[in-house]
């Protein structure tokens, strides 16, 4: 299953490779990436493929959410379909 | 890939901007529950219920954390109780009621709708006993919503039945006086009600749908009008498409949950719901948005073609949206749901007799309106009255959901809390109505043409 992996918060030293290495962790491959900084935010969207993990969804969300806490940023993750379907006809 | 703007459009829309699948709403026909032992058709009822959504709110939940969008409510609509208690050789069809509620708390929904009669035309013997027992099945049940049709095109207004419905109302408001008449707000008196509306408290499952069904209602009030600050001051041209835009998107994301829903649980799907549903909450009002347009508070002049504009652009836009179309689809107006609405009947630009013209271009009637306890049956019946002939001539569905607030007088509050919000009781007119309601009979069904 793609996912659209979305990271907001204060910019530090280490969000992303402590989410990569909670993907590989997971054996979440990374198809996608693209970070920027937003009015002072940091900001990444990841374009993921968890279908390789043994782990269910509520579980790569849990672990997601855990990684987020420890590094002081927001993270979620939810299926791509949510976006395609807003955005692509 | 998607782009980082496209991405971030959506998590604002659902951040800030209020943006939800309303209700994901599963219609289950009981028709096969009717059995002359009342108790045993209750228990039918319970069962066909219990089994058939036993997997709802895990599933919604599941979609929920998936997609990462807010399924507000879980919800289940039955075929209307007056046709399925038809059979059992009872008086008293609370026990039916009991079984709907028992059944709703049990799969952990938020609401069941169809407790209903369909009485456009007549009254069989089961619509009289369902409708005798409304007022007792409100104040007993917690979950259980109710609705009676009174009229449709084709069959004029019984007005027999919008005369018993005033006293029903009232009824049903005594009986649930220690919560403001809490139970008016699970009452809907209908012209011409639609067989798959996924929406309370109106909800029940027509006896022209499929064995099971799953419906979907989205919402995004604050997203339009999000959207329409970008269009400040520009004709009116760019705010119907801003809006079309905007619904399209809407739509689409709730034909993607509608269709994932009904895979999982195995169920057909139905169709999607294109209302624009309000909250009580700051940001997702449909008077902020008819406001944004350009009147200075809802309800003052030019409120009714802000609202016919935009009633029809959501239609426009949501329904290429979606393989299927259904349910009320449109604007709903409810004061107690809706912040904007609150604040403009508190400062008086709103009014009852403006709520009226507003329903005769948007979805759905008078709904969620508090006026004082003391207020006549006959006059609810004539509100009725009023909003039924709408419908019936603009062959629309028109609906009343009024409460007539139990020792509460113009300018009170009622709190109903959650969803249902809060109002402020409404003036109504003192003149009165009785001779009129007391004729009784129907009122034909009009002509089709000639149209002026």
């Amino acid at each position: 299953m793609r996912a659209v992996v979305t990271v907001v918060g204060r910019d530090k030293v280490g969000i992303i490779a402590g989410i990569c290495l909670r993907l590989a962790e997971m054996n979440v491959n990374v198809l996608d990436i693209s970070q920027t900084i937003m009015q002072g935010l940091f900001t990444m969207n990841m374009l993921v493929d968890t279908s390789g993990s043994e782990q269910t969804f509520p579980e790569i969300v849990n672990a997601l959410n855990a990684e987020g806490e420890s590094l002081g940023v927001s993270v979620r993750i939810q299926r791509e379909d949510i976006f395609d379907a807003m955005h692509r006809i | 890939m998607l782009n980082q703007r496209e991405i971030i459009e959506t998590l604002d829309m659902i951040d800030n901007q209020h943006l939800d699948i309303r209700t994901i709403t599963m219609g289950i026909s009981l028709l096969d529950c009717s059995d002359p032992d009342p108790a045993a058709a209750a228990r039918k009822i319970y069962e066909k219920i219990t089994s058939r959504a036993d997997r709802l709110v895990e599933v919604g939940n599941d979609i929920e954390r998936e997609f990462g969008i807010p399924i507000v409510n879980k919800r289940i609509a039955v075929t209307p109780m007056a046709i399925v208690a038809g059979a059992s050789e009872t008086e008293d069809y609370v026990p039916f009621a009991l079984a709907m509620d028992r059944a709703a708390k049990a799969v952990g929904v938020d609401f069941i709708g169809g407790y209903s009669a369909l009485v456009q035309k007549g009254f069989t013997s089961g619509d009289r006993k369902l409708i005798t027992s409304i007022p007792e099945a409100l104040a007993s049940t917690d979950l259980v919503c109710s609705s009676v049709n009174v009229g449709s095109t084709r069959a004029g207004i019984n007005m027999d039945a919008v005369a018993w419905m005033g006293r029903i109302i009232r009824e049903t408001a005594e009986r649930t006086k220690g919560r403001d008449g809490l139970g008016c707000a699970k009452l809907v008196v209908f012209m011409n009600a639609v067989e798959d509306n996924p929406f309370m408290a109106g909800a029940f499952h027509g006896t022209g749908e499929a064995e099971c069904v799953i419906n979907v209602g989205v919402s995004g009030p604050g997203v339009v009008h999000h959207t329409l600050k970008s269009v400040k001051d520009q004709p009116f041209d760019v705010v119907a498409e801003t809006i079309k835009d905007t619904a399209f998107k809407i739509t689409r994301m709730g034909q993607l949950i509608a269709r994932e829903a009904s895979q999982r649980l195995g169920v057909s799907f139905g169709i999607v719901d294109l209302s624009l549903a309000p909250t009580p909450a700051v940001g997702d009002s449909v008077a902020r948005i008819l406001e944004e347009m350009g009147l200075e508070r809802c309800g003052t002049h030019g409120t009714t073609a802000a609202l016919a504009l935009l009633n029809d652009a959501v239609k426009k836009g949501g329904v290429m949206a979606s393989s299927h179309v259904g349910g009320l689809s449109g604007a709903f107006i409810p004061v107690s749901e809706d912040e904007g609405m609150i604040s403009a009947a508190l400062n008086g630009s709103l009014t009852i007799d403006k709520l009226e013209a507003m329903t005769c271009v948007c979805s759905v009637g008078l709904d969620m309106i508090a006026v004082p306890g003391d207020t006549p049956a006959e006059t609810i019946s004539a509100i009725i009255a009023d909003e039924a002939a709408i419908g019936m001539i603009n062959q629309k569905t028109t609906a009343v959901r009024v409460i007539p607030a139990p020792g509460k007088k113009v300018g009170d509050m009622i709190e109903m809390g959650g969803l249902l919000g809060s109002a402020p009781v409404m003036p109504v007119h003192p003149e009165s109505s009785y001779t009129f309601i007391a004729r009784g009979g129907r009122i034909p069904a009009p002509l089709n043409s000639l149209k002026n």
